[in-house]
């Protein structure tokens, strides 16, 4: 059964002058997970907005859990869970103060909502932390936190939008964990993301995203295929460029490509780590010390460049959530 | 019963944040008990009344419709907190009736009117303010603060819904609240104001309020108007409507339009 199921969405925003959704249709099986992947401004949060009820869309249909979205909002608003790029809590308010609010929302009653609270403090790891205000709470805890509160009535499906955006490597390696946990629970999950590692990680099926289109739909295998995989790369001296082409087109199996004036020469492999060592074997009998061997993982960007032949708009961005995340903060705000 | 029940569930919400951060509440009485201070001193030397009690029993109704007056900023800017904050997203989310929020949030912001308005009256009685007409009609002048604060608490829901950023709507508010609380007759007689001015005083809903207090503190003398008016005759009545009129405006707007928040 599908548990969620959308088609055709359109929705402008500014009377119409920026098509944030053009055309969009998706569906995710129950209990399974599916990751919406695209720069910022592909409209990832624009397709998590209407499937939560909070944005309606200029055309097009929507169901989750077999609601209808436009018409019984507030039935669908029984059975999901949302988690925003914000952490959407109360700041000034302890991590416990806000989920037995929240559970007093959703209408558990006094003693189910301090129960509750506890068991989900419990479960992320905060209970040591329940009595603090959020205020001084790390980036990963909020995170967790505000997820906490989206899963307070167990819903059915749940939605969250770039769950470790801004996050540091471990606050996202937690923020993992928890997500596979939940997923094992038998959650049907939509989850958005700039990073194809992330979409890996966690998803089932991916659907690429951008210009507010779906531009490519699968496993994350057959979207790396897509892609090409990985590339062998060595740079070497001007003197020893042909050998080194003819080592490479031995590993790879295709014929290796040079970018002059980087003297760089690559070519895709499939082999993961062991095409490097072969490749350093075959340069060390013929006695070429390369200047850098380097084995590169396809990215986001390769996905857009195979996919779309044209580099994600949003290079800029792209480049700034790599540095740092603080601009990242300002870019998210506009997507 | 379920939306009262979760009105009550996000008013609870703000007690809570006072008990948490209780400097809010601590420096939202010192700001209005230094305005007393600050204006029976200053002021009060050089503003002869005729009245034997002196400037202050003028003054404390003025100070107190100013400082439920600024409700109105208070609930703006911590409506619009919430809305970039994106904990409105998540509000709108739950399966909670959609009035639920906005109405808490007034409430709260009564509640605390409450606390603030009893802080400034014992601070006015220990420098010398004391109304004359009984308890019954103090008590209802206090009810009529409360309701009056409340009123324009929905202006400010409106105002926050309204605006993108927190620090915008608190300036905002104020800049609306200030010429509103000061074109009055909430601190020197409108006498004195040039002649246009004068009838926008009189009309001010400020000014209505400052004098149907004054009237139910036991007070005659109403700042001089400018001609026997309908305002400055009846100051109670006019009140009233100003009140219910802003009710009638502000709630329904102010409820489609959280509907509609972010649906831009």
């Amino acid at each position: 059964m599908k548990s969620i199921v959308a088609e055709h969405l359109v929705r402008t925003y500014r009377n119409g002058e920026v098509k944030a959704l053009d055309d969009l249709s998706l569906d995710v099986e129950e209990g399974t997970v599916l990751s919406v992947l695209g720069p910022n401004g592909a409209g990832k949060t624009t397709v998590v907005r209407i499937l939560s009820t909070l944005l309606t869309p200029d055309s097009g249909s929507a169901t989750v859990g077999g609601i209808d979205v436009i018409k019984h909002p507030e039935k669908v608003r029984e059975i999901i869970g949302l988690s925003g790029q914000y952490a959407a809590v109360d700041e000034t308010l302890t991590g416990w103060d806000n989920l037995v609010m929240f559970g007093r929302l959703y209408h558990l009653g006094k003693k189910a909502s301090i129960a509750r609270a506890d068991e989900l403090l419990e479960r992320f790891s905060l209970t040591d932390s329940a009595r603090r205000p959020i205020k001084t709470y790390s980036g990963g805890m909020r995170r967790r936190l505000d997820l906490a509160a989206s899963l307070i009535v167990q819903p059915k499906v749940l939605f969250l939008d770039e769950p470790t955006t801004g996050l540091d490597p471990r606050g996202r390696q937690e923020m993992w964990g928890v997500i596979e946990e939940l997923v094992k629970g038998g959650v049907t999950l939509l989850l958005t993301t700039q990073y194809l590692d992330e979409a890996d990680q966690l998803a089932d099926d991916i659907i690429v995203v951008d210009h507010g289109k779906v531009i490519a739909r699968g496993t994350s295998d057959a979207l790396k295929k897509q892609v090409g995989g990985e590339r062998l790369e060595v740079v070497v001296d001007q003197a020893h460029i042909a050998s080194t082409m003819e080592a490479v087109a031995k590993v790879s199996g295709h014929a290796a490509s040079l970018d002059e004036g980087l003297r760089k020469v690559s070519a895709p492999v499939t082999t993961g780590a062991t095409a490097l060592i072969e490749v350093l074997r075959l340069l060390d009998a013929a006695g070429i010390h390369p200047l850098d061997v380097a084995l590169k993982r396809p990215s986001l960007d390769d996905v857009f460049m195979s996919l779309t032949g044209h580099v994600a708009e949003d290079q800029v961005i792209v480049i700034d959530n790599a540095r740092g995340k603080k601009k990242n903060k300002n870019s998210e705000a506009k997507s | 019963m379920n939306a009262l029940m979760d009105a009550l569930v996000i008013t609870k919400r703000q007690l809570l944040q006072l008990a948490r951060v209780p400097e809010v509440l601590i420096f939202s009485t010192i700001q209005p008990v230094m305005f007393v201070l600050l204006f029976r001193y200053v002021f009060g030397g050089s503003i002869a009344t005729g009245d034997p009690g002196g400037y202050v029993q003028l003054l404390m109704p003025g100070i107190f419709v100013q400082t439920t007056a600024f409700t109105l900023a208070a609930t703006a800017s911590g409506l619009a907190e919430d809305m970039t904050k994106g904990l409105i997203d998540r509000f709108r989310s739950l399966p909670i009736s959609r009035s639920a929020l906005v109405f808490g949030r007034t409430l709260g912001d009564g509640l605390l009117n409450v606390v603030v308005l009893a802080v400034m009256g014992l601070a006015g009685f220990i420098v010398g303010w004391r109304p004359s007409s009984g308890i019954f009609k103090i008590g209802l002048a206090f009810i009529f603060l409360l309701a009056f604060g409340y009123s324009l608490s929905w202006v400010g829901i409106f105002a926050g819904l309204s605006a993108r950023d927190a620090r915008v709507v608190q300036n905002m508010s104020f800049l609306i609240t200030f010429p509103l609380t000061f074109l009055s007759n909430a601190f020197a007689p409108t006498t004195g104001m040039p002649r246009p001015l004068q009838y926008v005083a009189e009309w001010n809903p400020v000014s209505t309020m400052v004098a149907a207090c004054r009237e139910l503190f036991g007070l005659q003398n109403h700042f001089g108007a400018t001609a026997n008016s309908f305002p400055s005759q009846h100051p109670l009545t006019m009140s009233l409507i100003y009140m219910v009129v802003i009710l009638a405006i502000f709630v329904p707007l102010s409820v489609r339009k959280y509907s509609r928040a972010n649906k831009k």
